[in-house]
Formats: structure tokens, C-alpha cells, sequence
């Protein structure tokens, strides 16, 4: 089970809901991954178009924890807005904070995060922060209270894995809280890896909406991330330089 | 009246008096979408006795898709 704050999840993947092909194909994806928890994005509604279809629309609301980003705000001020407004809806008390510092490479603002983190944990949200993968910043938002953390893999939306897997099992490792890779995850290897590592969690939304197949995709990272976790739990053979037979030696028949 | 909605500056009838009505007007009320009047950002319980006046700036935001 995955604990986050005071909820309790079967699944360790989670799903960002942006840029699917169309909803159908996003619906069929996230029913296979047997994910619980959804991101999703606050923007403008445009209120002259009030058929337009909504995702929330198409799934059972009731299903899914919705986990909300503050995507767009750069500042923290703004980051803590979004998060309210959020609230307001009446559908969720979780909050994934990301204040994006670069426009070129989204790495999120560590100063900025921080503060935002500390203000919306204060104002009692559940508390996820994207964070980079320093190790200290995650220790410090550890210290804040944080009720998860969530180290980016490599840059948005890149597909480029995990570039740095020590910083990342250095993060794993000292965590008391737990910690979601989220953000780069290009592959089901990527998503293994990272639970292996030790990660509780994943949460990737490109790899799947990007894909050929989103659908068969979204299956791969569920089997992908539950393969991980079953291996990081198994605890993996030390690696050594030269071979070790694995048939015995003894009683080897010869003419 | 005159009310800046989403950045815009939109005219609705006089007779539309609370955020409950302003949300018909758009026929949003069934749309999960969150109000926010003059920077202050409502409850959804309180949209039918917060009241709309001439110059308010709102904005009604929802949830997108997003990572």
C-alpha cells in the first residue's frame, strides 16, 4: 500500500491527464493502469462555450483521488493560488506544487517551491512538491512537513529516464516520506528502475499520452512499476566481477 | 452591467443578480468550475448569496488536462 497524508492507494502509478489523443483513448488508458490517482491542470474556462466536454466528465469522479498542479505559476504567491482555487472546487485537498523556474528546461524554481510548500501546509493541504532531484531541497521540504515528494527523473515531458540515479537513491534513501519519481519518464524501464530504486511511486503523463498506443502503454507502466516494486521488495543479487555457475559442478557425466 | 470575466471585459443583464445566477447565464451550473470574485476566491456554497455588481472582476477557472 502507498500512504500518502491520510489516504491509502493499491497503486504506485500515477496518471497526469494532458494531451491525449482524444478522451476516449485517455479513458481506456487510465481503466487499465488502475491508477488512483489523476493530475490535472487549472486554467480559464471559456465560459462561451459551455458544451465543451471535460475529462471529469467522462470518468467516475468518485473513482480517483484528483491531484491538482499549480502548472503555470512561476511564483510562489501564484503557485499557493492556483492550490486554493483548486480547493474551492470541493473535490480535493491534495496539491502538487510546481513552480516552474525555466521555460526552456521547466525545472522547477527550489526557492519558490519552498515557500509555497510551507504556506499551503499551513493553510492544511496534502502536500506533494515536483521537486529536482537535489538532495538537500528534499531533505528541507521533508523538514516542512511534506506528505510526499516528488523528484523529477529528468526534464518534463523529455522521455529522457532517470539522468541521475544516485542523487535519486540518495533522496530514496534518507526519505522518511514517501517519494514519487515524477516528470521524464520515457519508458516502462524507466518506470522499473525507478521502483527498484526504491521509489514508492511514479508519476508520468507523456510516456502514456505520447505513445503510439497510449492504451497498451498505460498497461505497460502499470506491469512495469508493479514488476519494480516486486523486484526493490524481492531485494536484488549483489553484482559481482566474474561468474558464478549456477549449475553444480559436482557429478558432471563424461565419457 | 459590466463585468471583467477571464480577462474580458463581458456585458450581462441587470437581473443577473448572484454567482449562482451569473453560472446559468453561462449555462455553466452543472460544470464543475471554481468562482473567484475580486481576488477572493469562493466556496461553492457560497455562490448563491454572493452577489455580482457593475465593474466586479471574476474569474471561472475549471480543471484541464495536465501532468
Amino acid at each position: 500500500m502507498l500512504n500518502i497524508g491520510p489516504y491509502s492507494f493499491h497503486s504506485r502509478l500515477m496518471l497526469g491527464t494532458g494531451k491525449y489523443p482524444d478522451f476516449d483513448i485517455q479513458k481506456q488508458a487510465v481503466d487499465v493502469s488502475e491508477t488512483e490517482i489523476l493530475t490535472f491542470s487549472v486554467r480559464r474556462m471559456n465560459i462561451f462555450e459551455p458544451s465543451q466536454p471535460n475529462f471529469l466528465e467522462k470518468i467516475e469522479v468518485e473513482k480517483y483521488k484528483l491531484l491538482p498542479n499549480t502548472a503555470g505559476a512561476s511564483t510562489a504567491e501564484e503557485a499557493v493560488r492556483i492550490a486554493k482555487l483548486a480547493k474551492a472546487s470541493g473535490l480535493c485537498d491534495m496539491i502538487k506544487v510546481e513552480v516552474i523556474g525555466d521555460p526552456k528546461t521547466l525545472l522547477p524554481d527550489p526557492v519558490e517551491t519552498l515557500k509555497a510548500t510551507e504556506e499551503l501546509l499551513a493553510e492544511g493541504f496534502i502536500v506533494l512538491p515536483y521537486t529536482s532531484d537535489d538532495v538537500l531541497l528534499a531533505k528541507r521540504l521533508q523538514d516542512l512537513g511534506v506528505h510526499a515528494i516528488m523528484p523529477g527523473a529528468s526534464p518534463i515531458g523529455s522521455g529522457q529516464g532517470i539522468i541521475n540515479p544516485l542523487n535519486l537513491s540518495f533522496i530514496i534513501e534518507q526519505s522518511t516520506v514517501p517519494v514519487i519519481v515524477d516528470a521524464g519518464i520515457g519508458t516502462p524501464s524507466d518506470a522499473a528502475i525507478a521502483m527498484e530504486m526504491g521509489a514508492d511511486g511514479v508519476l508520468l503523463n507523456t510516456a502514456v499520452s505520447g505513445a503510439k498506443d497510449p492504451v497498451k502503454m498505460a498497461q505497460a507502466m502499470k506491469l512495469a512499476i508493479e514488476a519494480g516494486r516486486l523486484g526493490y521488495e524481492a531485494g536484488r543479487i549483489p553484482k559481482k566481477r566474474y561468474a558464478t555457475a549456477s549449475s553444480p559442478m559436482e557429478g558432471l557425466s563424461t565419457v | 452591467m459590466k463585468l471583467h470575466i477571464n480577462g474580458e471585459s463581458v456585458e450581462v443583464p441587470n437581473s443577473v443578480d448572484s454567482v449562482t445566477e451569473l453560472l446559468t447565464h453561462f449555462q455553466l451550473q452543472d460544470k464543475v468550475v471554481i468562482v473567484e470574485l475580486n481576488k477572493h476566491i469562493l466556496e461553492k456554497e457560497n455562490h448563491a448569496l454572493t452577489t455580482v455588481t457593475d465593474g466586479d472582476r471574476i474569474e471561472i477557472v475549471h480543471f484541464v488536462g495536465g501532468g
